[in-house]
């Protein structure tokens, strides 16, 4: 059974996603890789504005292909996480709810988590065909000089990920695995 | 002697870089069919029909398999009785400029290392050339993500080490791998030769069709134990438990110094992407 996730995503609404949980999410979602967290840490740093309100937001790890056709955007799948690894912790202490990546996270972006409550939602790295197609609006909202790198606004809807890790640190890469493995026993 | 124009190898690879790009080779296809059918783990199997789903919408829809279309390895196998008219290099960077501008695949290369400028046409290719006896050219483009290349490991091992130490290596670059490379996974394993050459093996073994075993009996076996003792990890799709990490593991080997065991682990992703044409 799938969670509906609709953003902004709040303190409330984390809490009440479980590691495991499969989920579609809608609304609006920001794309960032690391070229994009660096420049937003280092704003953040100088206590500058950043250019998009990172307050319950949720941020998707993402190098979009170029739109070909009448496509809004071109396949878009996630990038793995761990290069935000240095930047999340920041991030999240700013305000950042939501994270959609690929793969492991660091402890310190996990400890992040639990303080400020946030949530990592893995997409399905790969599927970029098909996850292009739950983008429905995207604009760029800052840094294109990065190209694919860019800062984007995205409408998605209907995206489908699972919580990977929750907002109290459990783990499906390491729950998920045990209980597969000892579903064989 | 025979004679080709570079300008036919610009095309070629043209052609190469976009259609590797949305369609999936048969064979990675056929494995990812079989593992979603046989998976019993829920989550695995739905993410499993994505990935079917996926690249099923990238061939009707001709566009990239994965946001990621990697930065093009072109691999050269060229008769020696052939003469290229023209610049044979520039031809194959022309050929991946024209093929991710036109293809609209993202440019994902940088100038250099360190400072890090994207080139925007994702040039340079990466080139292995391979000259073979006779008159013949086969030209193979595999886009190469590095999601799973960053996942990848080259070891040195002593002798001693022998088959358990090869076996263990494997093993260990999966599992650090985890759910990092998008599993399920390809593995290519490079073994003997010298540093580099072992490294070069992985990738050449990438380019193997997965329903073709090594020649060599005793290869072949150990590509299909390592295949079932991979799956018996239990990562699973994407990393979230079941039964299908690897969809293949593709071994490649040659004669080394007496001193060394050198070996190379390559992982691909389940977007294993290879097109060859022979000119
Ligand atoms: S590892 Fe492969 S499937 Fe994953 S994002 Fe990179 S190219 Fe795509």
């Amino acid at each position: 059974m799938e969670k509906r996730v609709t953003t902004p995503l709040t303190l409330e609404q984390v809490k009440d996603l479980k590691s495991g949980d499969s989920v579609l999410i809608s609304g609006v979602i920001y794309t960032a890789r690391d070229a994009a967290h660096k420049r937003l840490c280092e704003l953040a740093a100088e206590g500058k504005e950043l250019p998009f309100d990172v307050k319950d937001s949720v941020i998707y790890f993402v190098g979009p292909a170029p739109a070909k056709g009448d496509q809004v955007i071109g396949s878009a799948g996630p990038t793995t996480s761990y290069r935000m690894d240095p930047y999340s912790p920041t991030m999240i202490a700013l305000g950042q709810r939501g994270m959609i990546g690929k793969g492991k996270r660091s402890p310190e972006v996990v400890a992040a988590m639990k303080e400020h409550g946030a949530v990592y939602f893995g997409a399905i790295g790969g599927a970029g065909a098909y996850l292009s197609r739950c983008i429905k609006k995207a604009e760029i909202v800052a840094y294109e000089d990065l190209g694919a790198e860019a800062l984007r606004r995205l409408e998605v809807e209907d995206l489908p990920a699972f919580v990977i890790i929750d907002s109290e640190g459990k783990n499906l890469y390491e729950t998920g695995r045990q209980e597969y493995l000892d579903s064989l026993k | 002697m025979r004679e080709i124009n570079a300008q036919d190898i610009t095309a070629a690879v043209k052609r190469l870089c976009m259609e590797a790009n949305s369609y999936l080779p048969s064979d990675i296809k056929e494995r990812i069919c079989n593992c979603h059918q046989n998976e019993s783990w829920d989550l695995a199997k739905n993410i499993l029909g994505i990935i079917k789903e996926n690249y099923e919408i990238a061939e009707e829809k001709y566009v990239p398999i994965c946001q990621d279309t990697g930065v093009a390895c072109v691999f050269l196998e060229i008769g020696q009785d052939v003469h290229i008219n023209g610049n044979l290099e520039e031809a194959i960077h022309q050929g991946v400029r024209e093929g991710y501008i036109e293809g609209c695949l993202r440019k994902s290369v940088v100038r250099d290392p360190l400072d890090r400028v994207n080139t925007t046409d994702n040039t340079p290719a990466m080139i292995y050339y391979d000259i073979v006896p006779g008159d013949g050219l086969k030209l193979t483009v595999a886009p190469k993500g590095f999601g799973s290349e960053n996942m990848s490991q080259v070891k040195m091992l002593k002798p001693a080490d022998g088959l358990e130490g090869v076996k263990a290596f494997i093993m260990k670059v999966v599992e650090d791998a985890g759910p990092n490379p998008c599993p399920p996974i390809v593995v290519g394993v490079g073994i003997g030769g010298t540093f580099d050459k072992a490294a070069y093996l992985a990738k050449k073994a990438l380019m193997r069709n997965t329903n073709v075993r090594n020649a060599d009996p005793f290869y072949a076996d150990l590509e299909n134990e390592m295949l079932e003792k991979i799956n018996a990890l239990g990562i699973g799709p994407q990393g979230v438990g079941g039964k299908t990490t690897a969809l293949a593991v593709n071994i490649e080997k040659m004669a080394t110094h007496i001193a060394g065991l050198p070996i190379a682990v390559n992982i691909n992703c389940h977007v294993t992407r290879h097109k060859s044409i022979e000119l």
